[in-house]
């Protein structure tokens, strides 16, 4: 307990001390789990769930349900067409120019040629939806992915990350063009299509948050795992405990 | 030195013992039973049941019971269990060991074989198979219907006797790992008692 609170107030303090936008506690390893903030973690996790089960699974299944699919597949497409400038800024961030040219590719094809975004012939014409955000952009240049967090109501997070999330509130160009009443629409999709996906996904969310033992520690290795793989993009299986070589094989013998 | 007997479930021996432990190292070396080829042949066949069972039509229990049964056929089912255990095997009777491996079968294929579900008006295509230590990493890609293509990775090895997957990853998400979270956090719900670790993974 005190070594925990300890803990905090270091990194608390080297953030101050690092004056910079990220990366406030640093893992040994990046494939262990680090997380000094568990019992707070844990906390809001419940929160979570109690907001899932009462509130966003119940509203996600009317929307899956009473939706038409393909209404469904128009409004998260629209959603993910208006994010795309803001993956093309941070593409262009992280010096990824084949991933710049294809989500602005894809903007120009998919906002002309498919109504608003509304359809997604980009893809059918070989160029699928490559993401980047500002979590990413900061690991690219270097930051550490710092502590795992939950967040309320956004649920898992990391340190990095959740820097990242609050900055991409500013990176995307569309919200600074679209006027008035239009500039609802990108967030209202957005709103709609997480539901969207709560729906689609729903036999393995719901087995993490309430099949699991302790779905809190399903939730952090899957969102650990699932986001160092998309940000890494490097092979799983290298630092991979291999089950044939475990030590403790030996031990059953005696 | 004990022989350690696990026939039961498998229909297999799973003969260890540090000597003939060294000699099973020393001849896979020699052996040579699995390559890159018998690897992603492996896959190939578990891909093609899930595909065949997808474009079945049949009903949905239907296919649940053919997707449990395709993790029975092709996973390592009990290096699996074993690894999922973890440390506390060295704690647990042949026996418990026995039935751990029983009830964490039943458990495994309901839970993954369910997951499949998800597979279903979508096709997954191999690719490429290539050695990682002593397994081979054999990379597949999962395109379903609205939604862009993602990775499945399976590990395969031969070190059981025969040519089986060991662990899946789906876009990084690693299915070993997370089954040695849940058994550990299975166990400590019990209190460290094996006996009813058992009993809860019976009632899944």
């Amino acid at each position: 307990m005190n070594f925990v609170s300890f803990k905090v107030i270091r990194s608390g303090i080297a953030c101050i001390l690092a004056a910079t936008i990220a990366g406030c506690s640093v893992p040994d390893q990046p494939t262990e789990i680090h997380d000094p903030y568990e019992n707070t973690n844990r906390r809001i996790h419940d929160f979570n769930r109690n907001l899932d089960r009462a509130v966003v699974r119940p509203l996600s299944q009317g929307y899956g349900e009473g939706v038409p699919s393909r209404a469904q597949q128009g409004i998260s497409n629209f959603a993910a067409n208006a994010a795309l400038p803001g993956q093309f800024v941070n593409a262009v961030l992280q010096g990824d120019v084949e991933g710049a040219g294809k989500n602005g590719f894809r903007f120009l094809v998919n906002t002309l040629v498919g109504f608003a975004g509304i359809l997604d012939p980009a893809t059918e014409f070989g160029i699928p939806e490559e993401s980047a955000d500002f979590g990413e952009t900061l690991a690219v240049w270097g930051l550490p992915e710092g502590a795992y967090v939950e967040l309320p109501v956004l649920g898992s997070s990391t340190e990095r990350d959740a820097v990242g999330t609050v900055v991409d509130l500013f990176t995307n160009p569309l919200s600074y063009a679209l006027e008035a009443p239009a500039n609802a629409l990108p967030p209202a999709a957005n709103l709609a299509s997480a539901f969207g996906t709560r729906y689609q996904f729903s036999d393995t969310i719901d087995s993490i948050l309430y099949d699991s033992a302790d779905s809190y520690a399903q939730a952090r290795l899957a969102y650990l795992q699932a986001r160092r793989f998309e940000v890494g993009g490097e092979n799983p299986s290298e630092g991979l405990v291999d089950p044939y070589e475990d030590p403790y094989d030996t031990l059953l013998l005696e | 030195m004990t022989h350690f007997f696990l026939s039961n479930l498998t229909r297999r021996t799973f003969m260890t013992g540090l000597a003939s432990g060294a000699a099973m190292l020393g001849l896979s070396g020699l052996a040579q039973a699995l390559t890159p080829a018998t690897a992603k042949a492996l896959v190939n066949q578990v891909v093609d049941d899930i595909n065949t069972t997808i474009s079945s039509g049949r009903s949905e229990s239907v296919m649940l019971q053919e997707f449990e049964r395709i993790f029975e056929r092709y996973a390592d089912v009990q290096t699996i269990a074993l690894s999922a255990l973890g440390p506390d095997r060295r704690r647990a009777s042949q026996a418990q060991l026995r039935q751990y491996v029983d009830a964490f079968s039943y458990y495994l294929s309901r839970k993954y074989g369910r997951r499949f579900r998800e597979f279903i008006g979508g096709r997954i295509e191999v690719q490429e198979a290539r050695a990682v230590r002593s397994f081979y990493e054999v990379q597949t890609t999962a395109i379903l219907r609205g939604q862009a293509p993602f990775s499945v990775v399976f590990l395969v090895s031969d070190r059981s006797g025969r040519d089986l997957f060991f662990n899946i990853f789906i876009e990084g998400v690693n299915m070993l790992a997370s089954e040695r979270t849940e058994i550990g956090a299975m166990l400590d719900r019990r209190r460290g008692n094996i006996d009813a670790l058992i009993q809860d993974l019976r009632r899944t």
